[in-house]
Formats: structure tokens, sequence, C-alpha cells
């Protein structure tokens, strides 16, 4: 095992479709050993795609992507195959992430039956085993997907991503279709299972008070490139790019008094397309600090203190 | 104080299954006055939606509403004849819903649905319908709209197709306007922009609102008044900022308590799903999920007693 | 329903008041519930229940023994097409890309093509027969089986499961024979269900423009066939087995429907 990040991704770059709109453009990114970094930003700006390239279920177009030192960006066949016990994710919509013509029980054993880790009554050992992790009992193993709730599905789908044991979970919207008392368990459950198992995690979320509890740093996403990464604390004191300082006063405050009182104005217009990118900083036609530079350069992804990049011209 | 737009009182819907008759939302009253925002903060299966669908009429199937009054101005909206419902459906009252996508017509351009409503509630002629068309959809922020008029729902963002129907709500010029989850699947920033949209246009008119979310935090910049509710009854009302401040109900404890501090003060476990067939529940129905449960939550359910906060509470550690 | 067309076509050697094939020549065009004349096996004369043909058959045997053969040929013609479309459906919808324009250019052509015609050249290819007829049969079919799969395995595809699956490392028939294939029964057993009343249907039609079946051979296309001359006079030969037809051709449909709620997992709603 090396011991440099466990994932690096270089100038990553991700096209789609026949008129290969750019989905990911030229991400640097490191993902830390045990860490878990937490993804931010608008849909459509290329956190799934993010989460997913590192999966390897699709194909960069540019750059590269090293898992634990071994290039794996244009892995095939077998080795690929091999390395999916390692990595696995958790998707937003409970409802849909379930075949429902198989049991819970047969659903998590998946990777396992796939990858000939187990046999028999072994199988159903480590299914009840992954069950009691997640607070189910085993009985419930023979059930239908129908018979659950949304937040017990989440649960099942959090069981059959650790069956095969992986060591890197990509939690793409996992709390997003659950009730805001429910996400507070589903929160837990995930950090005691990272410590319990050692996990490495990539929290993705549009909901940044979510991601505050449980990131030890966070990057916030903008059409498709990172545009400030730093550790969690730094980033929600000391948010230098425009667009992080625009999510956070997004968020609703529990005070009627602060909230009324904040004159608030909103970020005006929305993402742009992918398809159309603007010229510059992607950002430039919605920044209040937009300046002719903005316009037509691109600003890189730089340090303005240790352990704090921004891509910006005029950072806060 | 004017008379209210709304009164609701004992509002009760039912489900009727092959495990017999089940009560989804029993015993909620509630008012709503002009140019009030009302928001309504429950779990999924906690019966808000139901509730306000039954003002509509537009339960579905084995699903019954029975009410004391639920009353909009001088009519009863549960007495009403297919053809007074409709005259009702969107120029008294009209719904906001969560999901833009399923709302609108594909196959239709957006400008065609929006003139469509307004022909059917005013008989207008086509010109005018699609001046007033333009009218709604500058009012909601829609960026060139007579341009966007003829484009079709799915060359509309996410926010943008919500602005559109609330322009669509709007076109009624509905005295009540419901949104379910308006903002729900929408991003933190355009979620902002909307509140702060219904936000001017409650100002603007003399329209009331009633905002049903799960997202308590939401309600703190636009309700002035807030109903709890739990399993389908109402835990607690109060305004605003008392509700925020000195919250009476376990519940509403624990909600602010897991927005605050993002800990939970609840003894955990899912709310229970309304429209399960399980036995009729006895007592509280947060019962198994209170801190403070006692005996005699188990046994009756509470009633909707005055609380200190000027507002009502359904519990008995308050009332006792 | 079915089960009683079913039941009958399975016991057709013991209900059918005599052979099919007994030809009695002092007995024809004898309307139905008419007795015929006394001989030497029937002292009394046979009772007719529905009459009997042009040349003295029962028509009631016939359309028993008929059953077997318009049942089973419907059947077979049913499994067939479902089998070729369903492959294809799968394949294309799976792997999209130049199969699915393969796929979706044969489909074109064929629908295009008048299928009597394409029935005669073929029929007339491969000679007459079950065997001929049932390929024939299935080839007007497996279209429709072919589009519909297609098009829920591209929904189907896209689902969480299908690419948590994938994340798991799944490889391409994994994910088509468990994961996407169950998921497309349902509507899969209405369209079977159409097809094989579809299948009854056409090859009635065949065998009644003398297309299909050898017309000795008692199925209900030929009886209808046989009747034909006779449809103001001795009205019985074709209107039965028309009776039959439909009652049969509800009957599966019937049977499709029910199967598709039976097998929703989420029970009945």
């Amino acid at each position: 095992m090396s011991t440099g990040p466990m994932f690096d991704a270089r100038a990553l770059t991700v096209a789609f479709g026949r008129s290969r709109v750019l989905g990911l453009r030229a991400i640097d990114l490191t993902i830390a050993t045990g860490e878990t970094l937490g993804l931010v930003g608008e849909s459509g700006s290329g956190k799934s795609t993010l989460a997913r390239s590192l999966l390897r279920l699709n194909r960069a177009s540019a750059g590269s992507i090293r898992f634990q030192g071994r290039d794996i960006t244009r892995l095939q066949g077998t080795p690929l195959r091999a390395l999916r016990r390692q990595l696995q994710m958790i998707f937003q919509d409970p409802f849909s992430s379930l075949n429902p013509r198989l049991s819970i029980g047969r659903a998590i054993a998946e990777s396992l039956i796939i990858h000939g880790l187990a046999r028999g009554s072994e199988i159903q050992e480590r299914v009840a085993a992954s069950l009691a992790m997640v607070g189910l009992p085993a009985t419930l193993a023979s059930r239908m997907p129908h018979e659950f709730s949304g937040g017990q599905r989440q649960r099942i789908c959090i069981a059959r991503a650790l069956c095969c044991r992986p060591q890197f979970i990509a939690c793409d919207e996992v709390l997003s279709a659950l009730d805001v008392s429910l996400q507070g368990q589903m929160l837990d459950l995930l950090a005691r299972l990272k410590h319990q198992l050692g996990l490495t995690y990539l929290f993705i979320s549009h909901d940044l008070r979510v991601v505050q509890r449980i990131s030890d740093r966070v990057a916030v996403m903008y059409l498709g490139r990172i545009v400030e990464l730093a550790a969690t604390a730094e980033l929600y004191a000391h948010p230098a790019h425009p667009y992080t300082g625009a999510l956070l006063a997004a968020i609703p405050t529990p005070d009627p008094l602060i909230e009324r009182a904040r004159r608030f104005v909103a970020l005006p217009g929305e993402l742009p397309s992918p398809a159309r990118p603007p010229a510059g900083c992607a950002f430039h036609e919605r920044c209040p600090k937009a300046s002719a530079r903005c316009r037509t350069e691109l600003p890189p992804l730089a340090d303005i203190a240790p352990g704090h990049k921004v891509a910006c011209f005029h950072p806060n | 104080m004017s008379e209210p737009l709304l009164a609701v009182e004992n509002l009760c819907v039912t489900f009727a299954s092959e495990h017999g008759a089940h009560a989804a939302v029993s015993q909620v009253s509630f008012s709503l006055r002009a140019g009030e925002a009302l928001g309504v903060v429950g779990e999924s299966g906690s019966g808000k939606s139901l509730t306000m669908l039954s003002l509509l009429q537009l339960l579905p199937n084995g699903a019954s509403a029975a009410a004391t009054r639920a009353q909009l101005g001088e009519r009863e909206l549960l007495r009403l004849s297919r053809d007074q419902l409709n005259s009702v459906r969107g120029r008294e009252i009209a719904i906001v819903f969560q999901d833009p996508l399923t709302a609108l017509n594909p196959v239709l351009s957006i400008g065609r649905q929006i003139t469509e409503v307004l022909r059917h509630h005013f008989n207008l002629e086509p010109a005018p319908a699609r001046l007033r068309a333009v009218e709604l959809l500058t009012r909601v922020g829609i960026p060139d709209p007579a341009l966007r008029m003829n484009q079709y729902p799915h060359e509309f963002s996410g926010g943008m197709r919500q602005r559109v129907t609330i322009a669509m709500a709007l076109a009624g010029a509905p005295k009540v306007l419901i949104a379910d989850e308006p903002t729900t699947a929408l991003d933190v920033t355009v979620q902002a922009q909307i509140v702060s949209l219904i936000a001017d246009l409650l100002q603007q008119t003399g329209m009331g609102v009633i905002w049903v979310t799960h997202d308590l935090a939401l309600l703190a910049r636009i309700a002035d008044r807030v109903l709890v509710m739990f399993a389908g009854r109402i835990m607690e009302s109060a305004t605003c900022e008392e509700l925020f401040t000195r919250p009476q109900h376990p519940y509403t404890q624990s909600l602010l308590s897991t927005l605050r501090e993002g800990r939970t003060a609840t003894t955990g476990g899912e709310a229970p799903m309304v429209s399960h067939a399980d036995p009729a529940p006895v007592g509280c129905p947060f019962a198994p999920r209170c801190a403070w449960v006692m005996d005699i939550c188990r046994a009756t359910v509470p009633v909707m007693t005055p609380a200190a906060h000027g507002g009502q509470v359904a519990c008995w550690k308050v009332t006792r | 329903m079915l089960l009683i067309v079913i039941g009958v076509a399975l016991a057709a050697p013991l209900i059918a008041p005599t052979s099919p094939d007994i030809v009695d020549r002092g007995a024809r065009l004898l309307a139905p519930l008419v007795r015929s004349a006394a001989d030497a096996q029937h002292p009394q004369g046979m009772l007719h229940l529905l009459g009997t043909d042009s040349i003295g058959r029962d028509t009631l045997s016939r359309l028993i023994y008929g059953s077997r053969l318009s049942l089973a040929v419907g059947f077979a013609a049913m499994l067939l097409g479902a089998l070729i479309g369903t492959l294809v459906g799968v394949i294309s919808g799976f792997f999209g890309g130049i199969i699915e324009a393969i796929s979706g250019w044969l489909i074109d052509v064929q629908l295009s093509f008048p299928f009597l015609l394409l029935a005669i050249f073929l029929l007339g290819a491969l000679g007459g027969g079950k065997a001929a007829v049932i390929c024939v049969l299935a080839l007007a079919t497996w279209v429709n089986y072919a589009r519909i799969v297609r098009s829920q395995v591209l929904s189907i595809r896209n689902q969480g499961y299908v690419e948590a699956a994938r994340a798991a490392g799944a490889g391409a028939s994994r994910l088509i024979f468990i994961h996407i294939l169950p998921n497309t029964l349902g509507p899969l057993f209405v369209v079977a269900s159409f097809s094989m009343a579809q299948a009854i249907l056409t090859e009635a039609s065949l065998s009644f423009t003398g297309l299909g079946l050898d017309p000795s051979t008692p199925s209900w296309g030929t009886m209808l066939n046989d009747g034909r001359d006779y449809l103001l006079s001795a009205w019985w030969i074709s209107t039965m087995p028309g009776i039959a037809i439909g009652f049969t051709v509800l009957g599966v449909l019937m049977l499709g429907e029910g199967l598709r709620e039976v097998l929703d997992p989420r029970g009945s709603r």
C-alpha cells in the first residue's frame, strides 16, 4: 500500500455525448486515506460525475486517476472488476436503488456473489452482519424492497455497499430524499461506520449544513471545476470564493429575527449550461466582483492559505 | 382583524383499506388571513400534504375528508359540487407542487399552458391572454418572457420551471396560494430566490400563502405563523418568532435542536407512516419518541390548549 | 375462461362424441341438435349437438379437437415470437449503437411489408404444415415484443439499482438477466397474451384463405373455411368455430391482464 493519498486525480476531464459536452474540466484533486471529503455545488456542477469517475463508472476523456498509487484511468475487464470491490457508491433515490424483484438479502449479497467472496451459508452470515451494522434485524433479509420505508431502504443500500468490505464509499446525495430528523440519524450511522471499518468517504450534497457536520475537508464545484477547497471549519468561517459565500448566505438559519433583518439578496441567475460555458471564469456572469480579467482568463486553483485553495482573481 | 380567508375546523382525512378505515389526518384546525403566510412543517407521513389536498378534493382513491368547517369565504369547500369545485380550483385556491417537471405538460409550450389557465378562468380572447401571460412571467422573474413563452418545459431549468408553475398558479388571481414543498427539489441558491419571490408576492397582493415543508428553517424567513404536524395531528401552533424562541412541544424542540446543533434530542426511530394499515394508535402519536413521555401520554390523545406563547399546543407535559 | 378451453383441449379424446374424422355421408348438413339416421354404430342415430358439416363430420367433435390445434399453434407461435422479440429488444436496448440501428431498420422493413404477402411467400417457400405456420405467425408478432422490451430496457437501464450492480462489478449478462429482464416482464405478459390472441386469429384467417393448415385437419380456421359456402344455409359450420375463437381470444387476453397484476411485486394497489 502506498503512503500517498488514496485518490489522486490530475487534469481529469470527462466529456459526454456526441457534442462532447464537458461534465468535468481538468479536475485536480486528492483524497487522503481515512478522510471524509465533502463535495458541494448545484445540480449540473459535476459532483456526481466526479464520483462516478473515481469509481470508473464512466470513462475519462483526458487526465488521469490514480488509486493507491495505481493508474486506473484506462482500466478495463477483469482488473476493473477486481477494483470494484474496493470502491462502492450509495445513491440518492432509495426508491430506485433497489431492484424491486430481488429480496434485500439477495441485493446486499450481490457483490459477494459477483466476486466469489463467500459461498452458501457464509453469504447469509455476511448479509446478516451487514444488516446488523446498519441497525436492521437479519430476519428482514428475505423481504422485498417495497415493504420498507425510504429511510430503511437507504440503510439497506448502505449495507449493500459495505458487504464486500470496500475501502472507499461515495455517498451521492444520500440524505436528500430523507426527512430532517432521519438525516441526523443517517449521518451518525455513516460516521460510526467510518470509524468502525476505517472507510474513506466522498460525501456529495447540495445541503451545506449536512456537509459541514460530516466532512474533514470540503470542495466546492461550479460547472465542472473545483473553485474552492479547504478544511471544513476554515471554509465555513472564511469562504474565499464569491460563489461559496453566496451558497453559505443562501442557507436558511432557524432564527426569524436574523432571517428577516437580513435584507437578503439572492444570487441572481442560474448555473450556465455546460454546453455553452462562459469564457474565462465560469462564474463571472453572476459574480458581484467580476472584472474584465475574469471574463477572459480562467483563474487557476491556487493556495491562498495553507490547505486552502481558491480559483478566483478576487478572493475574499 | 379582518375575517379569515380560510377557516378549517376539525378536518379529518380517512383512508379505507382492506384492513379497515384509517385516519391519516385527525382534528386539524387552522385559519389563514389575507396577506398572511402560514407555514406547515412536518415529516413525510405527517399528513401535511393530505390536509391541503383535501381542501381542493384532490385526495387519492380510497381517501375521504370530513370537517366541521372548511370555509373559503362563504363557501364550504368539502361540500362543493363538481362545477363549483372547478371554479374554486385555480381561481380561489391554487396549489404549487414540489416537482415542476410533472406539473407541466411536456408537449405544450409554457405560453400555451398559462394562456389556457387564463382563458379557462376569465374567458379571455387569445391576444389579451398572451399579454397577461407575459406579464405573469415577468412578475415571477423570468427574463425575456416574450421569447420564453414559446419554449417548452424541458428547455427551462428546475428553478425556472418552478417559477412557471407559480406564474400559472397566480394566473387565476387566487385568494389562497398553497405551496406544497415547492423548493425541496431545488438547489439552495434557487430556493432562496423562490422564497424571496413568494415573500414579494405576499407583500404586493392580498394573497394568503400556506407553505408546506419539512424544513423548519425555511419558514423562519417567510412564515408569520407556523403549524407543526406529526402523524396526522397538529402538535403546536404559534407565531413564527414564538415558535423559534419558545417552542413548547417536545417534537418542535427536537426539530429545532436538530437544526441548530445538529443533534437529535429524541430517542430516534422513524415517524409512523400515516397511510400504513396499523391498528389505530392510542394516545399521543409522538409518545414512542418523546423523552418526557408519561403514562397519560400513552393512554389519551392530548388536545390543543392555549400555551404560554400565545399559540396552542397538544401535549400533556405542557398542559398539566 | 381460458381454463375451460384448455381443459377441453386436453380432454378432447374423452369428451368428443366421436372421432372428428368420421365421415357420415348420410348425415350431411344436419342442423344442430338433430338426430342422424340410425346406422350400425349408433342404433338410435347420433345426436349431433352442433350439427354436421358438408361431408358429415360432427361439428362438436371437430370443434373440440380443433381447440387443441389452435391453442398449440397459437402458443407455440407466441413463444417463438416472444423469444426472438425479447432477445432483439434486450440486445438493442442494452447495447445501443449499431445493433440498435440494425434492428430498428429490420422492424421498420417488416412493418411496412403487407403481412399477407409475406405469409404467402413464406408458406409457399416452406411448404405448408404446422411448423411453417408457426414460424410465419411468430414472424408476425416478434416485432411487438422487440419494441416494448427495448423501450423498457432503455428506461430500466438508468435506474439506480442497475448502476449499483455495475458498481458492484456486474458484467453485461448479469445485468441483463438478473436486473433488467425480470423487470420488463410485466408489460411483456400483456403483449404475450395479445400476440397469442393475434396468432390464433391469424392462423384462423390463414387457414380460412386456404394458406394455412391442411384443410382436412380440424382446426378452427379450416372449419371457418369449410363453412364459407354454406353461410346462409348451414350457418353452424362457420359460426361455431367463430364463437370458439372469440371465446378463447377473450380468455387469453384476460389471462394476460391477470398475470401482469399478479407479477407486479408491489402487490395489489
